[in-house]
């Protein structure tokens, strides 16, 4: 335990279970989210999409489409200035502009069934749907290729003639599909295996899953005379919405202010641009304010799902259950723009576990698909869920429960991860106990039911920062924080505002500010937004106490060092005449023009010291053997909070996270036609997890604080979605021995493997 | 094509508009009437984000035409609170922290308050099956069924 | 002297050398070092790598000090922090 955390008062807001302060308007409808906002005059946009999976454009004739009255703009490739090279940071993973604006606009082809083409907008939908089919583009159909193996092979079509393999020695003289090729080593794994008694080697193949948010993406854009500009959008991340689109759109950045509307889900998925450039652009043509909203077919073909994958494991272990070597080879499929999540898949595979020898290659790999985006641990489920199968496989062998043999083997403070730097305190150890003394992991199973348990790793990011608290005349404090509130943020942030100042939760009112009113903030995404959110409240409010203090010690005549601050209220510390009486915020207030002027702080921080969030999860599931049909009948979800803020949103992100797992391993996937088109763009064939298909999901909480965090806290967004795949594969092998190494493990699939075996009666 | 004229009571009023033929009850309610809580979602009936009632019937008013609804009653989330005084629904969502981005959450609340109108004491089971028709991507469900669960509790005490 | 590890594709640039021991104090001396030493690694040092000293993980900190026996693995970025200041900026008039 630090010392910084017994420094906090542990007995105020932190840790219980407020009612959010965004709640009512959420509760009522009055919340606004991207597509709710109008603006007086707006004209209405929408795109052309590619038919194509792959092709050239040859030309784009719009002449018809412009004539046709109604129609205000009309933009294609020939809008946007095309950019160079140049990688940047983009939640978890890297992009490069040069593909950003041919993803937002395809320029010299369409590399995706979906890929924006052209763009109008018009006095109404109609008019500009009519519009689309009046605009006239000449393609030179290609070859496409949509599996990564295939796309990996030298003869498959190319999608990017200048794409050289990176991270190869010597560099090729050929393109290719392989965009990068990675490595980590650690070790010596051939020597390593030679001292296993037991390996394991297994291939794994996944599918391109999507976020789902139930959301569609939405932007409403107004660009005035002068090239200045207002845009609202639904996004996790405002500030880089307008990095983004200032770029693509060669505008001063503080011309361009952004506004986050309330957003549906975004989960990594809307961290990118698609729209937004589109809408400006637009809007700078006609002058007038465009809004533009994604159907819920468009969001399937042409917004990033995550990579599908095929991923080699090998694991030795001596007879009593010590890992020895561990290898992996990843192949993620990146979409038709580089930039899968393949290097982080690659650092998180093994590292719940303390392994001498480790040795995990990966490539990335792009292909005919909509370009990858982030989704809650990116990379990670894929990468882990074959480890945790193979774990299960060789606990099975060993004769060693699952829980004992990952116990063995768990990574803890001082354990140096396969990526290189030794960990600090994390809680692997404490979820597998958790699990282990749960009555689940003991109940009873009857035929055709088993249990399964998998354990998950995320590092957790920090980053840019800003907060903003202002006292108000009536002692009222006003929080603005950067990053948008995706899942209740802003009850946390006001619970340590309301500690940090000792006032009435109440009496905080937050908001997320747009992105005139704050420094840059990086987005909501690596489970970032509390973490590195309360570390800027607790900066701006420290900022506040010092100002206080200062003006106490003035109005009291005495020194700065002879006041302090304490449960909300400055106190002279040597007072034993009681002749000061100690003054609260609110007393400040009232005064604060004749003493000074108005009363705040501001933290602006590049957050450090993010620590990883170890999870376990344990679930019990019953086949159908006449319908391969799986149901889940119990979930238990363990992770390390470090400290929890608010109890109810770290449960919620447990539960929600798994239930996203569940779906990835039952029945979520793309389905593509040989023609490389999209056949389930829609919520009845690409199938989420609804009410029916799930239990309760209890959760535990462990926490381990976070040593570098004021109050302790660790990330928790994202690590709840990495068990769930192969604790869902586990409980199948249990129910059915059958090792499934195929997601999803839909009713179909599971049919079809009891048949081979004659078991799908019961 | 000349439009429809409709005339309909939607949350009590009286309203009073003109509509294409192809724009849904949703299309209506959202950029006609300026009621955006029920959300579009999908466009397609598959996700509940537009639910409302029509006549005390549960329906996607994404799956209803504008045109259809002449003399007809309509009740959206923007009704469910009296007031200033929240339905147990609505404040058992707060307290049960059963909404996290919240885009879904008008039309749980929708289909919740259908579902008890019709039946006092759900079981957990029943609530879930009701609710099928909804999808949340956010919470696995878990404290949106609690949720109704408590309210129905609550709502049989008063 | 702190030592110097790169972990990954890293290494490849400077002819397989993945260690080095080097009196750099800070984050931003370090990469000054490295560079002078290996100037293919120089972009890739500012594109974006993550810094781990002495087991705790830093990125975007240029002004982080390093120990006199501080040890130190250079990264791929996780990401997180930003290198906005080189994403805008206007290209027309």
């Amino acid at each position: 335990m630090s010392a910084m955390i017994a420094e906090h008062d542990l007995s105020g807001y932190v840790g219980t279970r407020t009612i959010r302060p965004d709640g009512v308007d959420k509760v009522t409808g009055r919340a606004r989210f991207g597509a709710d906002f109008n603006l007086p005059g707006q004209l209405i946009g929408r795109v052309l999409r590619s038919p194509h999976p792959h092709a050239r454009i040859i030309s784009i004739d719009t002449s018809q489409a412009e004539a046709l009255p109604g129609v205000k703009a009309v933009v294609t490739r020939d809008d946007f200035g095309d950019q160079p090279s140049e990688f940047i940071p983009a939640g978890e993973m890297m992009m490069n502009y040069r593909d950003v604006v041919r993803n937002v606009m395809a320029r010299e082809k369409a590399l995706y069934e979906g890929h924006p083409v052209a763009a109008v907008a018009a006095t109404s939908a109609a008019i500009a749907r009519r519009a689309l089919k009046l605009i006239e583009v000449q393609y030179e159909v290609l070859p496409h290729v949509i599996d990564v193996v295939e796309a990996m092979r030298p003869e498959a079509p190319l999608l990017h003639e200048d794409l050289y393999t990176a991270g190869v020695e010597p560099k090729p003289d050929k393109a290719s599909n392989i965009a990068k090729r990675v490595e980590i080593t650690l070790g010596d794994i051939d020597a390593g295996f030679k001292k296993a008694d037991v390996i394991v080697e297994r291939e794994f193949k996944t599918q391109p899953v999507h976020q789902g948010y139930i959301e569609p993406h939405a932007a409403l854009a107004s660009v005035s005379e002068d090239g200045s500009a207002e845009l609202w959008c639904t996004t996790q991340g405002h500030f880089i919405v307008r990095a983004h689109c200032a770029r693509l759109l060669g505008m001063d950045i503080a011309r361009l202010r952004v506004t986050a509307s309330e957003i549906g889900g975004g989960f990594g998925g809307k961290t990118v641009v698609y729209l937004e450039p589109l809408a400006l652009a637009l809007s700078r043509k006609a002058k007038r304010p465009v809004k533009m909203v994604m159907t819920r077919e468009e969001v399937f073909k042409s917004s990033g799902p995550t990579s599908g994958a095929v991923v080699q494991v090998k694991l030795g272990a001596t007879k009593d259950g010590r890992f020895t070597a561990a290898f992996a080879e990843l192949k993620y499929q990146a979409g038709a723009f580089q930039g899968s999540p393949v290097q982080p898949g690659v650092m998180c595979a093994y590292a719940p576990y303390d392994i001498e020898n480790v040795k995990v290659i990966g490539y990335d790999v792009v292909s005919n698909r909509p370009k990858v985006a982030a989704y809650r641990a990116p990379g990670a489920p894929i990468s882990e869920f074959a480890v945790e199968s193979v774990v299960d496989e060789l606990a099975k062998k060993l004769n060693i429960d699952p829980i004992d043999l990952r116990m063995q083997n768990a990574a803890h403070e001082g354990t140096k991860a396969a990526y290189g730097p030794k960990f600090g305190p994390i809680g692997m150890e404490e979820t597998l106990n958790a699990i282990k003394k749960t009555e689940h992991w003991n109940a009873p199973l009857r035929k055709w039911q088993g249990r399964g348990v998998a354990s998950g790793f995320w590092f957790n990011i920090g980053g840019e920062t800003c907060a903003s608290l202002t006292v108000n005349e009536d002692g009222t404090v006003s929080l603005m924080a950067g990053t948008p509130d995706i899942g209740g943020l802003r009850a946390s942030l006001a619970m340590v505002a309301a500690d940090e100042l000792g006032i009435p939760y109440d009496k905080v009112r937050p908001i997320i500010g747009d992105t005139g009113s704050l420094g840059f903030t990086f987005l909501t995404g690596g489970s970032r937004s509390a973490f590195s959110g309360s570390m800027a409240v607790v900066e701006a409010a420290k900022q506040i106490k010092t100002e206080l203090c200062a003006r106490a010690a003035k109005l009291w005549d005495t020194k700065p060092d002879q006041v302090e601050f304490e449960a909300g209220h400055v106190r002279h510390k040597d007072d034993a005449a009681a002749k000061f009486k100690p003054m609260s915020i609110a007393d400040f207030a009232k005064m604060a023009g004749k003493t000074g002027g108005p009363i705040g702080g501001y933290g602006r921080i590049n957050a450090q010291g993010a620590g990883p969030s170890l999870g376990t999860h344990l679930v019990d599931l019953e086949v159908d053997p006449e319908t391969g049909r799986v149901t889940i009948l119990r979930y238990t979800a363990a992770q390390d909070a470090g400290r929890a803020i608010h109890p109810s949103y770290v449960e919620g992100q447990y539960q929600g996270g798994a239930a996203q797992g569940i779906g990835w391993a039952l029945n979520e996937e793309y389905v593509y036609g040989a023609d490389g088109k999209l056949q389930n763009a829609g919520f009845l064939d690409y199938r989420m997890p609804v009410a029916s298909d799930l239990p309760m999901i209890d959760t535990i909480v462990v926490e381990v604080p976070n040593p570098r965090h004021p109050y302790g806290v660790r990330g928790v967004g994202e690590t709840p979605i990495v068990p769930p795949l192969a604790a869902v594969a586990n409980a199948m092998e249990s129910a059915t021995g059958i090792r499934f190494t195929e997601l999803p493990m839909s009713p179909p699939k599971v049919l079809k493997a009891l048949k081979e075996r004659g078991l799908n009666k019961v | 094509m000349a439009k429809h004229h409709i005339t309909a009571t939607v949350n009590g009023d009286d309203v009073e508009f003109l509509c294409e033929t192809e724009e849904t009850l949703l299309d209506v309610l959202r950029d006609t009437l300026h009621l955006t809580g029920s959300k579009e979602g999908c466009g397609s009936g598959d996700c509940g984000a537009c639910s409302v009632t029509l006549d005390g019937r549960l329906v996607c008013s994404c799956l209803v035409l504008g045109c259809e609804i002449g003399g007809r009653r309509i009740e959206t989330i923007e009704s469910m609170a009296k007031g200033d005084t929240l339905h147990p629904l609505q404040q058992k969502f707060l307290e049960h922290a059963a909404l996290q981005c919240g885009i879904c959450t008008p039309g749980f609340l929708v289909a919740s308050k259908a579902l008890l109108e019709r039946k006092a004491a759900p079981t957990e089971t029943e609530v879930r099956y009701w609710l099928a028709g909804n999808l949340c991507r956010c919470t696995g469900y878990d404290k949106i069924v609690s949720a109704v669960l408590d309210a129905a509790a609550e709502m049989r005490k008063g | 002297m702190a030592r110097v590890v790169l972990v990954g594709n890293l290494a490849q640039l400077t002819g397989g050398v993945a260690e080095f021991d080097l009196p750099a104090t800070s984050v931003k001396h370090l990469f000054q070092q490295l560079s002078e030493l290996h100037p293919p690694l120089g972009p890739h040092l500012e594109e974006g790598v993550a810094v781990a000293i002495d087991g705790q993980i830093y990125q975007d900190a240029l002004l982080e000090p390093i120990g006199p026996n501080g040890e130190v693995f250079i990264l791929p970025q996780i990401a997180g922090g930003a290198t906005a200041r080189t994403m805008g900026g206007s290209t027309a008039g």
